[in-house]
């Protein structure tokens, strides 16, 4: 585990790609089988101990620590790990010897929820700060020490000087601790055998329309087709010998998530599109769907309850055919694969699978008439994709475009702000704003409409940070009430009815546009008009 | 003045002796003023009359021309200030000429702490424990994350990174008072016996530091000599320095810092620091609640710093304590 740590640590150091690259090489070659497998999937977030979460080791933590000053010391680090690696309190005599990582791994696997406080804890006393850091992160499967799972495979390549487009194929289908992944690269033994396994094709993605992009796609407009970008989760989902997956943009598989998608699919085919949750709005050529905020409900869960399946049934909105039966479509045009899509589609389950619909439009101004008149709340813009163009992984450069709907804008008062986590721990980062719900001069007051932490540049949230320390009022553990003087001019992509929150309203994605420091607090915008942009 | 301890108060610019009109660390100019060490947030210029450690009043005079009206006071001595006060100064532990300041007054004892530390520090002597009614302390780090390891063991840190990387240099960020010195002395008593670079900004002040007494040994600076002479050497400079166009001038310099922050990663990470050094010249949290105890106050205010943590820890521990909310104290390199 030392080494681990070590790794660990600095790699949290260590800003140079090429810098990690090396450590991680370094630490693969250095350590023996299983080891180094178990360490590679702590890197990539590939464990997962259901036993223990952020609250096991928060309700360690105040069994030993008192709550308040826990929670003061959290608050300060922004990390759970961090913090109980800090606040451990150090065993009184010899420390027994420090577990390997396979050691520690597989006594993660054992313990369940009633063992896990006890066996964590005889675990964290067998290690130093460094060690519990390392231990905690690998325990909670979030390292988030900034390495992908690619860079982790571009390490295993150049740690054993194999192709790394080789080390992506053999990859899936692999488990932890990689055992004949590592006899493979680092010994010589055959390679991993991955034709029978559901692999992950990676995406051909799109360029935002700006610049001198939009006067070229105007001026060749007929090479185009537009499709609706549905606003939900591009998925990939890959049938082969009888198994279903289905992946996420990053190449998660999120199978689990949806079970009902990876039940449907029943075809040998690769498939690219959006999936979305059955709604009320418009949209598609089968039903509709409904906005993200329904999607929600499904995202981010492990097991499905059978209510949310019937509350929130998902299904899939298909952009695009990678791969049919046996045959790779990908070299071909949009054009083509479209004609192959449009066949393919009637023999899947109408209730999980539709089309996604092309859009007519002459020229790119009536594209953007169309664009601006379809506010529905399953439509995040449009998308332009070259009729001749192949399926290519990555964004490449004229091909794909996505042309967002422009945000609508509010301006509102900012009224709390709150420290924000890991790296802006130090920096009042998470702002509440709010508008008026009447005449400003005639007693109106403010009422909190949304939080943002996210659309200034870092010289901004400096600025704002200061701001925030220095209109200080009140301060209610990690957030501050600020004197309500500075006015933020807050984009957001819709904004519905909401009773949930006092206001009445609740945005959608919204985000810091522009700091309004020239603009007098009771100028901000009013309820009113919030809730004049609800198209719900 | 008829309330216990109403003869001091904490103003939001320092610490007023109210009988003898009298400010201690005052962040703006006053006629008569205490200070407890030459750190810029503790010491401004421009006081009537600066009542100071020798040590101190030299640090002052040469960060910030302030001579005039210099009153020098050795420590354990008592010098009487109007409306009945007397003032001792005491070692605090903190940096060269640091003291806790004992303000005595109608039969109440107070101490001004300033800032402080209670482990060994070859530059200045120790923390002198001094019973009193009210302890004014402060609070940088007070978090029970805040756990300082031993010196040694950062030392050991530093001589091995240069000693791994013999064609890079370890670029250590220290605060020019104090810390730089401390860092340099820790590292002569771990037997380095090697020229230390410094940046031009710490020249003076070690300077100074020598003619105290504390022997650095053998210091050379940056400017002028050619990056090839500066691989596998240690270079100090100030925290701003660390990522400036400054150090383009090393070989591919290892970028460290001294801090107590240096303790939580993020911290380290925001200053981009690959080497992060654990050394501290404030009290950690044990330090900070094992010196209440031993002080045994009957109140303790706490001053800047995480003053919400220590607060709770006597309440926890049935002591009576308050906050004070001063202002424009800041040790963010520390």
């Amino acid at each position: 585990m030392e080494r681990f740590a070590a790794l660990v640590d600095s790699l949290v150091y260590t800003r140079s790609r090429n810098g990690k690259l090396k450590l991680i090489a370094d630490y693969l070659r250095a350590t023996p089988d299983p080891d180094r497998g178990w360490a590679l999937a702590a890197l990539t977030d590939g464990l997962d101990f259901p036993a223990v979460k952020a609250s096991t080791i928060r309700n360690l933590m105040i069994e030993r620590v008192d709550p308040v000053l826990y929670a003061l010391s959290r608050d300060f680090v922004g990390d759970t790990a961090e913090t109980a690696s800090l606040l451990w309190p150090e065993p009184l005599g010899e420390r027994t010897s420090s577990p390997s990582v396979a050691q520690a791994v597989t006594e993660l696997h054992g313990m369940t929820r009633a063992t896990a406080p006890a066996e964590l804890a005889a675990l964290l006393d067998r290690l130093d700060a460094n060690g519990r850091y390392a231990l905690l992160k690998l325990a909670t499967g979030a390292m988030r020490i900034g390495i992908s799972a690619r860079l982790a495979k571009v390490a295993f390549a150049q740690a054993f000087d194999v192709s790394v487009d080789d080390v992506e194929e053999y990859w899936h289908g692999q488990f932890p601790p990689y055992g004949e992944l590592f006899a493979w690269a680092a010994e010589g033994a055959p390679a991993p055998d991955a034709s029978h396994v559901p692999l992950f094709r990676p995406f051909m993605l799109a360029n935002p329309l700006e610049g001198p992009a939009l006067a070229a796609v105007a001026a060749d407009f007929a090479a185009f087709a537009a499709e609706w970008k549905w606003d939900g989760i591009r998925v990939q989902l890959v049938h082969v010998g009888g198994e279903t997956r289905v992946y996420s943009r990053s190449g998660d598989d999120i199978s689990a998530t949806f079970p009902e998608i990876a039940a449907a699919l029943t075809v040998p085919a690769v498939l690219d599109g959006e999936l979305l949750v059955r709604g009320s709005h418009q949209g598609g050529e089968a039903g509709g769907a409904a906005s993200f905020n329904a999607l929600q409900q499904r995202l981010g869960r492990k097991a499905v309850s059978k209510r949310l399946l019937a509350d929130f049934p998902a299904f899939v909105r298909l952009y695009d055919l990678l791969i049919r039966d046996d045959d790779d479509l990908r070299a071909l045009s949009w054009e083509q694969r479209r004609a192959e899509l449009e066949a393919f589609v009637p023999r899947l389950d109408p209730e999980r699978f539709d089309l996604s619909s092309v859009i007519e439009a002459g020229s790119l101004d009536e594209l953007a008439t169309i664009r601006e008149r379809a506010r529905d709340e399953a439509i995040e813009g449009v998308m332009l994709k070259r009729r001749d163009a192949p399926y290519v992984a990555g964004r490449k450069t004229g091909r794909w475009f996505k042309w967002k709907r422009d945000p609508l804008l509010v301006d509102c008062v900012l009224m709390y702000a709150q420290r924000g986590s890991g790296k802006r721990s130090s920096f009042y980062s998470d702002f509440t704003f709010g508008c008026w719900d009447g005449d400003p001069d005639e007693g109106a007051e403010l009422l909190p409409v949304g939080k943002a932490y996210f659309g200034f540049t870092d010289e901004e949230l400096k600025w704002l940070d200061h701001h925030v320390r220095n209109h200080t009022v009140h301060r209610f553990g990690p957030v501050r009430e600020t004197d309500k003087s500075l006015v933020l001019e807050v984009a957001f992509d819709s904004v519905h009815a909401s009773k949930r929150h006092k206001s009445g309203v609740a945005m959608r994605f919204p985000r810091i546009s522009r700091i309004r420091a020239d603009k007098p607090a009771h100028e901000a915008d009013r309820l009113a008009t919030l809730k004049a942009m609800i198209r719900d | 003045m008829s309330a216990p301890f109403g003869w001091i108060r904490a103003e939001p610019h320092g610490i007023h002796v109210v009988p003898a009109d009298a400010w201690i660390d005052p962040a703006r100019p006053v006629e008569r003023a205490l200070v407890t060490h030459g750190h810029a947030d503790h010491a401004r210029g421009g006081h009537g009359r600066t009542i100071a450690t020798p040590a101190t009043l030299a640090i002052m005079k040469l960060r910030y021309w302030t001579e005039a009206g210099a009153s020098p006071v050795e420590y354990g001595e008592t010098i009487r200030l109007p409306g009945g006060v007397a003032a001792t100064f005491l070692p605090a532990g903190h940096v060269l000429g640091s003291a806790q300041i004992l303000l005595e007054h109608a039969g109440e004892r107070v101490i001004v702490t300033g800032d402080y530390k209670r482990r060994p520090d070859p530059t200045c002597p120790p923390f002198v424990v001094t019973p009193c009614d009210v302890f004014v302390t402060e609070a940088t780090f007070g978090l029970p994350v805040f756990r300082h390891p031993p010196i040694a063991g950062e030392i050991a840190k530093l001589l091995k990174a240069r000693a791994d990387n013999p064609e890079r240099c370890v670029l250590v960020g220290a605060y020019a008072v104090g810390k730089a010195q401390r860092v340099i002395a820790e590292l002569r008593a771990a037997g380095y016996a090697e020229p230390i670079h410094l940046h031009g900004a710490l020249e003076r002040m070690c300077r100074l530091y020598e003619e105290f007494g504390v022997a650095l040994g053998e210091l050379r600076l940056v400017a002028g000599q050619p990056k090839a002479a500066l691989a596998g050497q240690i270079v100090l400079c100030p925290p701003s320095a660390l990522n400036d166009r400054w150090s383009r001038r090393l070989p591919d310099p290892i970028t460290a810092m001294a801090s107590g922050w240096m303790r939580v990663r993020q911290r380290a990470r925001q200053r981009m620091v690959e080497l992060p050094l654990v050394i501290s010249d404030h009290a950690d949290w044990d330090e900070l609640t094992r010196t209440i105890a031993e002080v045994n106050p009957a109140e303790s205010w706490i001053t800047h710093g995480r003053e919400d943590a220590l607060l709770r820890w006597c309440q926890l521990h049935q002591r009576k304590a308050r906050a004070l909310a001063l202002v424009g104290y800041e040790d963010e390199d520390d």
